[in-house]
């Protein structure tokens, strides 16, 4: 990275944090994870610094649910070292710093949201303020609700609200916004940014392309246990640099696989999909020999795509 | 190797105020958690209660009426511990709860503390209604003195049950947790004398019963009315002690186990 950038700490709420290397608050170094057979991360490395927004995105199995878990200390790694702020996160003094919103299929239902809070705030030598635990989570109006009487957003915020109890520098939300509908997934969103906007750093979980598009600074991806890259939300999709020629056509998708730098052709529905990298040549191609050719689309291409080809493809080492 | 890791210096030897305090709370939100839970609740102090209702208050005046006092209350601490740990624990592990608490700094302690207390508070619930229900209901007589010992018994008791607990928290799926649990508790209740006085027992079940942890508890408890066998209480004390370094040994064994595999 650049020597030359003098980035004076002013303080841990300086803002905006540069993208250039900072402080490194956690790392799991050529981790590897394995549960019987199955190999969940494969010498897997991964950095945070101070103040930055990760998004691990990967497809269900690909081994971030298994990240978190060691960076929290739940499990150790068979190989690989796991740091976190400077320490071992199976030592509990770490955990003091740190929040975690983690996937749960049943919180104990027969405690209200406000003494949920008040039990994890117990648990940190200098918590938030349960107004301010409440205000941040937008839990007012259900904190002497039942947890089991909640609804799926607000058991999720309520989870989240419990990894903020401990006012943590470094927050870990695996898969965050599962389950939740549009409108309170955006509200979690603009907490994710809140936290971000307060010079937090944040290790978000998620297989929602979108998510990972809107809120981090950098995104790693990650299938069956490997990286496969990682870079700002830009840099991810430039990777697939070409951009998405959608029509309706009669050509054989054989045929337009063929095509000068054509990296994936796609049905969807009754179109198909072409990621190309020079996409006027193959739309000139195609003009050419289709007459019937219809619904013609050119955009750059989504996360979605970059996604998708991806983690269908394994890494090809020098493909154009 | 790492130039830009940075340590971060944590205040150590957090105050004995601070561990106090998450003691306090943890065991008072879990017994909360427990009363609520009426599946548990009710359950647990209901069966004794209305045990004693149906069988106590029948044998008013005779020795049943007195004899199912402390064997009532071996029936309360052992479906407390058995129950409220077994089943909440392996509820916890199973759903991910405990993963949640685990990566705060509560210390683990508080979290084991809590539910054995928890336990404990519910037995000794258990105690007091069966006290009250013979003095009334019942027509006993029992001495303070009696009712106290009654009380510290069954608190000791619950020691070896909450080993117990764990144990099978560990070893049953949560799912098959309270149907695998009546297929010990019952049997034993049953071949112990929880139920009616154990020479009333087959001769075999009576030979039987030793092995059994809970006959040694109801023998304890029924000494203190008079009810109990012949035969020295140090020994009971010690196969109740056995039997929680049995239960502990194995149960610290199978978690550390899974400790080194995850």
């Amino acid at each position: 990275m650049s020597a030359t950038a003098v980035i004076p700490l002013t303080g841990p709420a300086a803002w905006p944090v540069p993208l250039s290397e900072t402080r490194t608050v956690a790392r799991l170094h050529s981790v590897t994870k394995r549960y019987g057979d199955v190999t969940a991360l494969d010498n897997f490395s991964l950095e945070l610094r101070a103040g930055e927004v990760v998004a691990l995105l990967g497809p269900n199995g690909a081994g971030k649910t298994t990240a978190v878990r060691l960076l929290l200390g739940l499990i150790a790694p068979n190989s690989g070292s796991v740091r976190v702020l400077g320490r071992d996160p199976r030592d509990a003094d770490a955990r003091t710093r740190i929040g975690a919103m983690l996937q749960v299929s049943r919180v104990p239902e027969m405690l209200r949201v406000r003494e949920h809070i008040d039990l994890f705030r117990s648990y940190y030598p200098s918590p938030l303020p349960a107004a301010e635990v409440i205000r941040v989570a937008k839990l007012d109006g259900i904190t002497e609700q039942m947890f089991g009487k909640l609804s799926g957003g607000q058991k999720q915020r309520t989870l989240f609200a419990l990894a903020l109890c401990g006012n943590p520098d470094l927050i870990f939300l695996d898969e965050p916004t599962v389950g939740m509908d549009i409108e309170s997934r955006r509200a979690m969103w603009d907490e994710v940014r809140a936290l971000s906007a307060a010079g937090k750093t944040v290790l978000l979980t998620t297989h929602y392309l979108e998510e990972a598009d809107m809120l981090a600074n950098r995104i790693v991806v990650i299938n069956k246990g490997k990286l496969l890259c990682e870079g700002t939300p830009a840099e991810i999709k430039h990777r697939v640099s070409g951009r998405r020629i959608r029509c309706i056509t009669q050509l054989d998708p054989e045929f337009l696989q063929a095509l000068p730098s054509v990296s994936d052709v796609q049905q969807d529905r009754e179109a198909v999909v072409i990621l190309a990298e020079q996409p006027e040549k193959v739309v000139r191609e195609m003009l050419l020999r289709d007459e019937t050719l219809h619904g013609l689309e050119v955009s750059a291409a989504a996360l979605e795509d970059a996604f998708l080809a991806l983690t269908q493809e394994q890494p090809v080492a020098g493909s154009q | 190797m790492s130039t830009n890791a940075i340590a971060v210096p944590v205040s150590r030897g957090l105050s004995l105020g601070y561990y106090a305090q998450i003691f306090g709370k943890e065991t008072k939100y879990e017994f909360v958690r427990m009363l609520r839970t009426r599946a548990f609740s009710l359950a647990v102090i209901g069966f004794p209660v209305m045990f004693y209702l149906l069988f106590g208050t029948s044998n008013r005046h005779n020795m049943f009426a007195r004899y199912l006092i402390p064997s009532y209350s071996c029936m309360g601490v052992v479906s407390a511990c058995l129950f409220g740990i077994g089943v909440s624990i392996a509820f916890d592990r199973a759903q991910g709860w405990l993963e949640v608490k685990q990566a705060s700094p509560m210390p683990r302690l508080a979290y084991l503390f809590a539910k054995i207390i928890g336990c404990a508070a519910f037995a000794l619930l258990i105690v007091a209604a069966l006290v009250a229900l013979g003095l009334t209901l019942g027509g006993v007589t029992l001495t303070a003195g009696e009712g106290l010992k009654l009380a510290g018994v069954i608190l000791a008791g619950s020691v070896p049950f909450t080993a117990m607990g764990l144990l099978v928290a560990l070893l049953v799926p949560p799912n098959a947790g309270p149907g695998v649990i009546n297929l010990i508790y019952l049997p034993m209740c049953f071949a112990s004398g929880f139920w009616m006085p154990i020479d009333y027992l087959p001769h075999w079940l009576r030979i039987m019963a030793p092995a059994l942890p809970t006959y040694h508890l109801a023998q304890i408890a029924l000494h203190i009315f008079g009810f109990a066998q012949a035969g020295s209480m140090l020994l009971h004390w010690e196969a109740l002690a056995g039997f929680t370094l049995l239960m502990t040994g194995a149960a610290w064994f199978i978690f550390t186990r899974s400790e080194a595999k995850a």
